[in-house]
């Protein structure tokens, strides 16, 4: 926590509605600390936030460029617009451009009901993918006795990543590759069956806003995550 | 409709040769064509059933969960869903190794019958009857559901409302009409609630008056069909279903649409073979394959290929028990059995022989609805995978239902056959085009009942081509005509 930010008091406008907040906070926080709901999909409370996912994306009066609300902290006399029609626009293109880059088949998908990615698309009405499916032949690793990973189904949001680093403290979870390419790995992308690091907390599996990560044995939408690692994380920071 | 006599080939020696095709074949499931070829005279030389749809689910699925599949498998078909995901939840139950709580297996019958009603509904009410109140030869116009609204409002009101008790049924079972998630590997995953109970129980009295008063006016106009129950799909074959397993000497062999041994009968009645076990179905089963389709052919191996041809549904479940099984549909079968003596041939019967399903099915349904245990929670068995290959039975509305998966150590699919029931009939709705069409169409003035008659032969099947053309593969199309010299004139390839 930065204290010198934290002791100061900012005001801020958020969809017209005037603010009060301290100076580390981010936009998404102070946003709905005041009702003001801003779309996320990387966000997860209690892990830090790095801006992934682009959902949360806000327009602040005076710059041209786009802001992360859960990375972007709030500043005195700040104007954020969250819901304009180009940030509706832009939204759903990113959520299309999530969709047609890996193998999402709700209909199949033990998530199916549960899924974060599902039910974004559904609040932003979300009808169709104008973009053309890249359908790339990803590997499902079954190796772990107890959890499956399907990189078909990952939207590369690195919940996983955060919560075995931050919360757990095992590290097994990283990013291989760059852009496209990129892929959720175990390990030193050794099979997550092999890890030694791994602790089959089940962490990783109930952060994961899909099912790219998901508890052995499931049928099609029987894989219902609890959220019990922000209440977790809340806990630690009481103790430490 | 869209039915048109393509244009004239000509033939070597200056005769003229014509095809006729029917494309597409309406009211079935799925895309189909059918070819006539005609000779010089006019006269059918020859004719062909071809489905021109490809699906690729054994292929897609390699790679995934098996645990997936019931979902996956399930989504081949929007008209019978339940019993894919029901054959794909018996294949996972072997690769679970497990025993399948009781009431789980109760439940998943009842789901079976309750697709039963639907199924058959849909198939004889929507599909069927305009061709058997309207008349073979009316106006296509005419000639639908909405004709038979018209004409007949007492009877597709009855149609109508017996498919939605059907549907009504899976609802309050399975959470949801189509496509619902309830059978799992290992049992289903929710127990029936009294009050679901309840409702089922309360909407079976009408369904039982509905199905009553169709078969006995649909007894009473079956002498109206005389042609077409001699020349629809009429021929020797063998017939293949599950029965419950049984004492070969006692004759107690009875109707089981979820699960039981193989028997084929023969066109005398004769059984062929008796008590096979489902799992070693490729031991009796070859599957042939045809350029002209993609509809897979599986044959009777101990007879070879395409003497080996037999027929699976309704007609053949009918054909190869000894009993039913319930008091009111025994009464049934033993007046439908009397017909014909020995086992019945005409494939026009499988109307008659959905409708006797139906009533078995509800008089299954109210049975399982008072068993005892029906309401015990303990519906679903719980395991990792214990074996590596698992085989799924069971009797589809269409007829007999075969999924056949392998997975790895992990438990992700390596491999899957699925062989559907509209694949089991294969060779025999080629045999029915051809015999229907040599009857029916003469080469001089092509009538629309003429050709209405071809498609209906094929309706007789209710065959299911979105179901049945689920492999992959490279599988070309060949569509030929043939002059009466037997030279190909005309070739068009699809690859």
């Amino acid at each position: 926590m930065n204290s010198t930010l934290a002791s100061q008091i900012v005001t801020l406008k958020i969809d017209g509605k005037d603010c009060g907040a301290r100076g580390d906070e981010t936009i998404l926080s102070v946003a709905r600390e005041n009702g003001i709901d801003i779309p996320t999909l990387c966000h997860y409370d209690g892990l830090t936030d790095i801006g992934a996912c682009r959902i949360c994306l806000v327009e602040v009066k005076g710059s041209p460029k786009l802001f992360a609300a859960c990375s972007t902290l709030v500043t005195e006399g700040m104007e954020v617009s969250t819901n304009s029609p180009r940030l509706q626009r832009y939204r759903k293109t990113i959520l299309e451009l999530l969709f047609s880059e890996r193998n999402h088949v709700c209909a199949v998908c033990v998530s199916n009901g549960h899924c974060e990615l599902q039910a974004m698309a559904m609040k932003l009405g979300l009808t169709h993918v104008r973009l053309p499916y890249r359908y790339p032949n990803l590997k499902v690793d079954a190796t772990h006795t107890r959890y499956v990973q399907d990189d078909n189904r990952c939207i590369l949001c690195q919940r996983c990543v955060r919560v075995c680093a931050e919360i757990e403290g095992a590290h097994v979870w990283d990013i291989m590759g760059r852009g496209i390419e990129a892929r959720a790995i175990t390990d030193l992308n050794e099979p997550w069956g092999a890890s030694t690091s791994c602790t089959s907390c089940g962490k990783c599996v109930h952060v994961c806003p899909t099912a790219a990560i998901f508890e052995k044995g499931k049928s099609a939408g029987e894989m219902v995550k609890r959220s019990f690692v922000s209440e977790l994380a809340a806990k630690r920071e009481v103790y430490e | 409709m869209s039915q048109s006599i393509s244009v004239p080939v000509t033939a070597s020696g200056g005769k003229l040769a014509r095809t006729i095709t029917i494309d597409p074949v309406t009211r079935v499931e799925g895309h189909g064509r059918i070819t006539i070829q005609l000779d010089d005279k006019g006269n059918v030389a020859d004719a062909l059933f071809h489905v021109t749809q490809i699906r690729g689910f054994e292929k897609f699925c390699e790679g995934r969960p098996f645990q997936e599949m019931p979902s996956i498998t399930a989504r081949i078909c929007g008209i019978c869903p339940v019993s894919h995901m029901l054959a794909s939840a018996k294949a996972c139950d072997e690769l679970l190794a497990v025993r399948v709580p009781e009431t789980g297996i109760k439940l998943r019958r009842m789901l079976n019958h309750a697709q039963y009603v639907q199924s058959h509904a849909l198939s004889f009410f929507h599909l069927s009857s305009p061709d058997l109140l309207m008349g073979m030869d009316a106006e296509p116009q005419k000639r639908n559901i909405f004709g038979v609204i018209e004409k007949h409002p007492e009877l597709a009101r009855d149609g109508v409302r017996l498919r939605g008790i059907g549907q009504q049924i899976i609802e309050i079972l399975a959470g949801k009409k189509i496509h619902a998630a309830w059978p799992v590997p290992g049992g289903v995953n929710q127990a029936l609630t009294a009050p679901g109970r309840e409702k089922i129980l309360a909407v079976l009295p009408e369904a039982f008056t509905i199905i009553n008063r169709t078969l006995d006016w649909y007894k009473s106009v079956l002498e109206n069909f005389r042609d077409e129950i001699r020349i629809f799909g009429n021929f020797p074959s063998l017939f293949m279903a599950l029965v419950t397993p049984h004492d070969p000497d006692e004759h107690n062999a009875m109707l089981d649409h979820y699960d039981g041994v193989f028997r084929f009968v023969d066109e005398s009645g004769n059984v062929v073979k008796d008590n096979i076990d489902p799992r070693k179905y490729t031991e009796h089963i070859g599957e042939a394959t045809e350029a002209y389709s993609y509809l897979k052919s599986p044959f009777y191996l101990p007879k070879g290929y395409a003497e080996g041809m037999y027929r699976v549904g309704p007609l053949a479940r009918l054909n190869v028990i000894d009993r039913t099984g319930t008091p009111k549909a025994d009464r049934e079968w033993a007046e439908f059995r009397a017909l014909r003596r020995g086992v019945i041939l005409s494939n026009f019967h499988n109307h008659y022989a959905r409708l006797i399903e139906i009533l078995f099915a509800l008089e299954r349904l109210e049975q399982l609805c008072n068993d005892k245990g029906i309401l015990d929670p303990h519906v679903r068995a719980i395991a990792s995978h214990n074996a590596h290959e698992g085989v799924g039975v069971i009797e589809a509305p269409r007829g007999t239902l075969i999924h056949h998966y392998k997975i790895n150590d992990e438990g992700l699919m390596t491999w899957a056959n699925l062989i559907v029931a509209s694949g089991h009939n294969n060779l025999a709705m080629n045999r029915s085009v051809l015999q229907v069409a040599k009857h029916y169409v003469k080469g001089a003035k092509i009538s629309e009942g003429m050709l209405n008659r071809v498609e209906a032969v094929i309706r007789t099947y209710d065959p299911c081509l979105s179901c049945s053309t689920h492999a992959a593969g490279k599988m070309p199309l060949v569509i030929e005509a043939v002059d009466p010299q037997g030279n190909v004139v005309s070739m068009l390839t699809r690859d």
